[in-house]
């Protein structure tokens, strides 16, 4: 490479060395632990290594058990009821409420701080306040009942039939804040004359925030989804503090699975397979939508 | 400044650290947080203070569940503590295969453990490939049912004298707005109270068939069908008692909120320290009354093979308080399990500790199953029980169903 640089020019790599010495950590870190890590865990998958990683083969032997163990299936069941209704709940909610929020009302700022201030607890205090919120004895149900209802019935999280809906309550009290102020932020970025305009046409206001506005807000949304879409398969620490995965394994999801048979049950086997099958999960979500959405348009 | 007085400064200052040395520091992580057994741990720390060491206590609150992995990530991740608590079993198997124990052969025969420690099939778990690796500290066996005399007299009926009673006299609490039996949401709660009714309904051979040998036939079979059928009865008398931790499940008994609860003789602890007198206050049925037997399994200190030769001193100093007969006697009666050997004297021992003893000296012992099961098999049986035990979606049949093929491939 060095020879075709014409001599007086600096050289290609080492332009802007500072900045390239500066990410060098960033990608040992990445290609070490993130690429490094991932491979090894993927390959021990197919070891019957127990409390101790051992090299000794057995194939397919843990992916059997996995999809064979109903507490796996409750998991992956719980994952995409979560996932799908997390998503489209904290987009739709989100967005109204910054719809709302855009219409220059009075004390907007007092409200945005409202709403975004649950994104600032963790999940495991989260899980705990809404654990007494939705405790039968002392939360809504035991309030509602002492003001006279006294058949009333509001227990999720001691249902196995509903309590993953109980999780997705919290999740979304805390996480709709966030995605409220992302689209915010994409609405004030829209340019005033693209509202003047449609006045002008007499467009009605719910039409043009639906097929003028948020297609101009397609980054906004991408941002958004690649969030909220991280946060739902990670998904541990509200289900660990609100139920532990109770009522029985009715609230069980598959990070959960993977601890507790790497740590609890001393098997890495089981689980190295249990989060190989996590990340194929993601990568069949997003090989297909990075190809549409960077593989179409090489250089124009 | 001459250089002798440097030289003479210089040494002292490495003298110092060796003379302070004596009072070495040695971290010890347990699980025991519950009030009986924090009062318990305390006898531990006092007598091992009392050698010129020092307890530093690292209790991690959580069940054993919680608390294991973060001891043997301690360990493996090359930060381990100076001793630490497991159940007896296999739970360590694979950190002493790994060489990360140490060896107390040494202290073993110094202190005739072979010969004091009873049952000796305690010391046998410790035992891998003919050298000790840890040093029991009691007995607990799961095979006991708690009654609350109040709950009882409060819904107007006799407290019972075994299980089959109690669920007779359950529709009477129920009756009383108490809840008939007490169950903590935890998976290893449901798992033991399983294992509980195997035994106790079932006895020893069925026991011995599906845990020891591992028959997949007899876990299958008819005798396996009664289990669980009253394992089906037992989920529908606890059903709507909403606790999660097991001394949460203990205080409703205790409280006379709940008519009784299957669970260990750590129990006793908890009614220990709040006042309440064996025979009046509660009730306790080992074997729940039905069969005398208990299994013997308990707690047992490892010691991480540690660089630090006065850490190593302290260790074996530790090792041996712990199986001292003061000690022994101190904790166990704090703690409400039996000690490892039978030559002490418990005539302080109340009413439900000496039962135990009696049952124990008789010889009516099976080994536990964190002895005959590995913890991976464990885990499977708690996901099955819990699920089993939380929803009347998954019958006994299909329960037991599952339980067999967990079985056929136990290791």
């Amino acid at each position: 490479m060095a020879k075709s640089v014409p001599s007086g020019r600096p050289n290609h790599l080492l332009r802007n060395l500072n900045s390239k010495i500066a990410s060098i950590p960033m990608i040992l870190i990445a290609v070490v632990i993130f690429l490094g890590g991932t491979l090894w865990t993927v390959v021990y998958s197919f070891t019957n290594s127990r409390l101790l990683p051992r090299f000794n083969f057995v194939g397919l032997d843990q992916y059997e058990r996995l999809w064979a163990s109903s507490r796996w299936m409750i998991s992956i069941q719980n994952l995409a009821v979560y996932g799908i209704l997390s998503l489209i709940f904290s987009l739709v909610i989100g967005f109204v409420l910054a719809a709302l929020m855009d219409q220059k009302i009075r004390f907007e700022n007092t409200f945005r701080t409202i709403f975004l201030y649950p994104f600032a607890l963790s999940f495991i205090v989260t899980g705990l306040v809404w654990q007494w919120v939705l405790n039968p004895e002392f939360g809504i149900q035991g309030i509602v009942r002492s003001l006279g209802w006294e058949s009333f019935a509001f227990d999720p999280l001691y249902n196995p039939d509903i309590v993953i809906y109980g999780i997705l309550i919290a999740a979304l009290w805390q996480g709709t804040g966030l995605v409220m102020c992302l689209m915010l932020a994409g609405l004030r970025g829209i340019d005033e004359d693209i509202w003047k305009a449609a006045r002008v046409d007499g467009i009605p206001m719910w039409r043009t925030y639906i097929f003028v506005v948020i297609p101009m807000m397609r980054p906004v949304f991408i941002t958004t989804l690649v969030l909220i879409a991280s946060g739902i398969v990670k998904v541990y620490d509200l289900v660990v503090a609100q139920t532990s995965g109770g009522p029985g394994n009715a609230s069980e999801v598959p990070a959960k699975y993977v601890y507790d048979y790497m740590f609890q049950a001393q098997n890495l086997g089981q689980g190295f397979a249990a989060s190989t099958m996590m990340l194929l999960t993601i990568a069949i979500i997003i090989i297909p939508w990075a190809y549409l959405e960077f593989g179409g348009r090489k250089r124009g | 400044m001459n250089i002798r007085a440097m030289t003479a400064i210089l040494a002292a200052t490495v003298v110092l650290p060796l003379g302070a040395a004596h009072a070495t520091d040695l971290e010890v992580t347990h699980w025991w947080t519950s009030g009986g057994e924090a009062a318990a741990v305390a006898e531990l720390a006092k007598a091992f203070d009392a050698t010129g060491n020092k307890w530093v206590d690292g209790a991690i609150a959580g069940a054993g569940s919680t608390a294991r992995p973060i001891m043997i990530s301690r360990i493996t991740g090359g930060d381990p503590m100076g001793a630490t608590q497991f159940n007896h079993g296999r739970q360590a198997e694979e950190l002493v295969q790994a060489g990360l124990m140490r060896d107390l052969t040494a202290v073993a025969e110094k202190g005739k453990w072979r010969e004091v420690i009873k049952p000796v099939s305690l010391l046998d778990s410790c035992t891998i490939d003919g050298k000790i690796y840890c040093a029991p500290v009691n007995i607990h066996s799961w095979q006991w049912l708690w009654l609350s005399n109040e709950a009882f007299q409060k819904a107007g009926v006799p407290v019972p004298t075994n299980w089959n009673e109690f669920v007779a006299a359950a529709p009477a609490l129920q009756k009383a707005g108490l809840q008939a039996l007490a169950l903590g949401g935890q998976p290893w709660q449901a798992n033991g109270l399983f294992d509980t009714l195997v035994l106790a309904i079932g006895g020893k051979e069925l026991y011995e068939r599906v845990y020891k040998d591992k028959d997949e036939e007899a876990a299958a079979g008819p005798e396996m069908a009664k289990i669980f059928a009253a394992a089906d009865q037992a989920r529908q008398l606890a059903k709507g008692s909403n606790v999660q931790d097991w001394n949460q499940a203990t205080n409703l008994v205790l409280t006379g909120k709940a008519g009784g609860q299957i669970m260990g003789d750590w129990a006793q602890g908890e009614f220990q320290i709040a006042g309440k007198k064996a025979g009046t206050d509660y009730t306790c049925l080992p074997g729940l009354g039905l069969n005398q037997v208990l299994a013997t399994g308990g707690d047992a200190f490892y010691f991480p093979l540690l660089d630090d030769e006065e850490k190593s001193k302290a260790q074996d100093i530790l090792a041996e308080t712990i199986v001292n007969p003061k000690t022994q006697v101190a904790f166990n009666l704090k703690k409400g399990s039996v000690p490892i050997r039978g030559d002490v004297d418990l005539a302080a021992a109340n009413d439900c500790m000496k039962k135990g003893i009696e049952i124990i000296s008789k010889g009516n012992v099976v080994t536990s199953t964190d002895q005959l099961v590995s913890a991976d098999t464990q885990k499977q049986k708690e996901d099955l029980m819990s699920e089993f035990f939380a929803s009347t979606s998954i019958t006994p049949e299909q329960a037991q169903e599952r339980f067999a093929e967990i079985i056929g491939s136990a290791d």
